[in-house]
């Protein structure tokens, strides 16, 4: 497949959208015909984001997340932006287990399993601006 | 009590949602504390027989009641774990400190 496809869903931050907004990109993704394996890494991936961009950016409080997918030439690209508070420290915040939400029992495991999922993960964040997470995974490398 | 939940004895079994995700995660950790808090537990058996997806904040939910039941020498199952699930449990590493699919064929209690 060398042509592109894509979808971009806005959503209020709300944690209700959580598992709509995964299962959309997941039956976007079947055109790939990707594995049960890759599906499962990317709903993961795209929870692990959307989740922070809630949590993290919005701190639960109002504001608009934008998803992006990309499909083009086996891989899927998905980006995940709030126009949220923003990461002052990003190496920080995506070492394993590093959280600012101890209390509430939060793993600070995100980051960890967006990297463990997706082959490729970047982050750009400006304090007092929004984070943009965007994250690419080669779908199908065994039938090639 | 939440009918997820089945107190017999000091075991406490709890029956995990179809997905166990940030928006459900805080309505398990306090029913599940709640229950904690007026039994005496010593075992926690979470049942992912319904659940097909889990994230990190599953992950939180689950090491959250380990420590609180490790507190007092009891222990953590998990059973009906499937493939998906399984993979981000290993993943974490709370498969050192929980028992996955080490009992099959359990049923859910009847209240």
């Amino acid at each position: 497949m060398n042509s592109t496809n894509k979808i971009k869903i806005e959503f209020d931050s709300n944690t209700e959208n959580i598992g709509f907004v995964r299962v959309s990109v997941a039956a976007f993704l079947t055109q790939l015909n990707p594995t049960l394996e890759e599906v499962s890494d990317v709903k993961t991936a795209v929870s692990e984001a959307v989740t922070n961009a809630i949590l993290h950016g919005y701190e639960r409080g109002e504001g608009q997340v934008e998803l992006k997918a990309i499909l083009e030439d086996h891989v899927i690209t998905i980006s995940v932006s709030d126009k949220g508070m923003g990461i002052e420290n990003i190496e920080q915040a995506m070492e394993p287990l590093f959280t600012t939400k101890s209390e509430n029992e939060h793993s600070g495991m995100g980051f960890m399993f967006m990297q463990a999922f997706m082959d490729e993960v970047k982050v750009e964040s400006n304090v007092g601006e929004g984070t943009t997470v965007t994250m690419k995974k080669r779908i199908g490398c065994e039938q090639i | 009590m939440d009918e997820n939940f089945i107190v017999k004895g000091t075991c406490m079994y709890v029956k995990l949602p179809q997905d166990l995700d940030c928006n459900n995660a805080a309505l398990i950790r306090s029913e599940a504390d709640k229950i904690m808090e007026r039994e005496n537990i010593r075992t926690i058996i979470f049942d992912f027989e319904k659940t097909n997806f889990m994230d990190s904040t599953g992950i939180g939910v689950i090491m959250g009641r380990y420590k609180n039941v490790k507190l007092i020498g009891g222990s953590v199952l998990a059973i009906n774990v499937n493939a998906a699930v399984e993979k981000i449990l290993t993943l974490s590493g709370i498969h050192k400190l929980i028992r996955i699919n080490e009992v099959s064929g359990l049923k859910m209690p009847v209240k």
